[in-house]
């Protein structure tokens, strides 16, 4: 059962083959057999998730329930969820409950979803490897040695440990597609604003997008047609019609032109993973899309501008956490500074630290210009970068990460190599573009992962071009060895 | 970036930074300046700062009541509470 896709669990449980609960039970009880290796779960919610398979089974039974009714899947601890622990991967947030459900939470409680747990994830998402967790790292299942990235690091690893059939993740820098590209899953970041951000706890308000990891492009396109919506309660989200995302997946790509930018060939890229890549602008040729090599001149000063914008955002973002409302408070304060600096300085770990101090210093007086309005500039040539090369083109195609998982502490002291991990992926959050990143290859047994760029809005073009591609090859069916 | 600024950085973002990480903090933030710094060499001459993707404008509403009152959910998750209030330490003498 757990080899299952989304459409093919909807389909069998919609021909009665077996029920909501009795998938859900399988899960439930792989995952507590099998993720202490992996440890991608922070919590198992096992009552919610049979009672949510009964309600779904009634549901079923009518004859009439929509698409994702009954199917189990995963939330990243990043999305808060009524009654069930919502911590982001945070000492701050231990033992926070939440009193809402996130908005995409409660749109997959009414399309019929099951909810198998949270998941472990970086820090307040801050991080490429999930070494940064207060819960400790998650395992990639290709290689237990390594990391699975991040910082949906939990939801990449319990989808390709098939502890899950699919996971919902957000994406600040890169961290659905590095994690994807890692786990040898389907990724989608959808374009900023398409998803409701309420209820997901905020790192870079201007970045942050909720998507999924899935096993196949049509998964993704299943799960953003329940994901997508229109919230008042999210002053960023973007009142755009939402299409049936599994409408166009079908759609011929003949005369398609995808742009391959030149800047994402360059010093960094491992051979094995460039060499991926050439195979898959090859595959799309044979699927008679046309390549055209593109520029995006300002690409190279993406991750710079990007660790400014983010730091500054999240200083401002995690100030709400003052060991007063909720989360972590120290014992015995002085005086209330004394309250703030030290459930702070308990409840955060390094690397949230440093991004704090970061942020702090570049929105501080006299630094202002020359750090977060330069990087706001910067980003606007990044942007514009993008909307000229559209102009041109239907998608753009490139690597989604320099090389494949690598092992654990291998960049653990250097904050600047890990931040390169984000080289592809950072710049299309900076423009607020619709991203994925599908596998293409094995490089040195472990999957890498094809990025895929998309104009404003399209992520209907965007997962067509991606289900095509795996229509023509298996490297999407490929599966981590699970030690059963 | 010393010792001495990153105690005056901690203290503006209420971030206790204790004295034995204080080194390696400020080693590592000078490097992620020093990767920062390469957004000098860009000619951002008169481009205007870019805060959205889509250059969105606050969306405005109606200054009408339409979330419920949810005190008790909100404070039964505070660390201390009285009467409906959050306790802090004492602020004036």
């Amino acid at each position: 059962m757990h080899n299952l896709t989304i459409a093919e669990i909807s389909k069998k449980l919609q021909e009665k083959e077996f029920s909501s609960k009795e998938i859900t039970q399988h899960f439930l009880d792989r995952i507590k057999r099998l993720d202490g290796t992996y440890n991608s779960f922070i919590t198992l919610t096992e009552q919610e998730a049979l009672a949510q398979a009964e309600a779904a089974d009634k549901r079923l039974a009518t004859g009439d329930a929509p698409t994702m009714c009954g199917v189990p899947i995963a939330h990243k601890d990043i999305f808060c969820t009524q009654g069930v622990k919502t911590t982001c991967g945070s000492r701050m947030l231990e033992n926070f409950i939440a009193p809402y459900d996130a908005t995409i939470v409660s749109n997959y409680k009414t399309a019929g979803a099951v909810t198998l747990g949270k998941t472990n994830m970086d820090e307040f998402a801050m991080g490429s490897s999930n070494e940064t967790s207060y819960f400790g790292s998650v395992k990639n299942p290709w290689d237990v040695e390594c990391v699975p990235g991040g910082s949906s690091g939990g939801s990449a690893a319990c989808v390709a440990a098939q502890l899950a059939p699919a996971a919902s993740a957000t994406d600040t820098g890169g961290s659905i597609r590095q994690p994807a590209s890692l786990c040898g899953l389907t990724g989608l970041k959808p374009t900023y604003g398409r998803v409701s951000r309420w209820g997901m706890i905020a790192f870079a308000s201007s970045l942050d997008q909720a998507g999924t990891l899935t096993k196949t492009a049509e998964d993704s396109a299943i799960m953003l047609n329940v994901m997508a919506s229109y919230d008042a309660k999210d002053s960023t989200c973007v009142n755009e019609p939402i299409p049936d995302y599994t409408a166009t997946l079908n759609d011929s790509i003949k005369g398609l032109t995808i742009g391959v930018p030149k800047e994402y060939f360059g010093e960094g890229l491992h051979p094995g993973t460039e060499l991926a890549v050439k195979n898959a602008i090859e595959t799309y040729e044979k699927l008679g899309a046309k390549i055209k090599e593109i520029s995006l001149p300002h690409s190279s000063l993406s991750v710079p501008a990007y660790y400014v914008i983010a730091p500054a955002e999240c200083s401002a973002n995690l100030s709400r956490f003052d060991g007063v409302r909720y989360g972590h408070r120290c014992e015995d304060p002085k005086n209330l500074e004394d309250l703030y600096m030290r459930s702070r300085g308990e409840g955060f770990g390094p690397e949230v630290k440093r991004r704090i101090l970061v942020g702090t210093y570049a929105l501080s007086a006299g630094y202002y210009d020359a750090y977060y309005s330069k990087a706001q500039k910067v980003r606007r040539l990044i942007k514009q970068d993008f909307v000229d090369a559209f102009k041109d083109v239907d998608v753009i195609l490139g690597p989604t990460s320099p090389s494949p998982a690598f092992k654990f502490g291998a960049k653990g002291d250097d904050p600047v190599a890990m931040y390169l991990e984000d080289i592809y992926t950072i710049a299309t959050n900076l423009a607020g573009l619709p991203g994925m990143s599908i596998p293409c290859g094995l490089v040195e047994d472990k999957p890498v992962g094809l990025q895929l760029i998309g104009n404003f809005f399209a992520e209907g073009k965007l997962l067509n071009v991606a289900h095509q591609f795996q229509l023509a090859t298996d490297f999407h069916t490929l599966r981590a060895k699970v030690d059963e | 970036m010393e010792a001495k600024e990153i105690e005056k950085l901690a203290k503006l973002a209420r971030l206790e930074i204790t004295q034995e990480t204080i080194d390696e903090t400020a080693k590592s933030i000078t490097e992620v300046l020093a990767l920062v710094d390469q957004l000098q060499s860009a000619d951002t001459g008169d481009i205007a700062p870019m805060a959205h993707p889509l250059d969105a404008v606050q969306v405005l509403r109606k200054d009408e009541v339409t979330e419920s009152d949810t005190r008790e959910q909100l404070q039964a998750i505070a660390p201390a509470t009285e009467d409906g209030l959050y306790l802090v330490p004492k602020v004036i003498d």
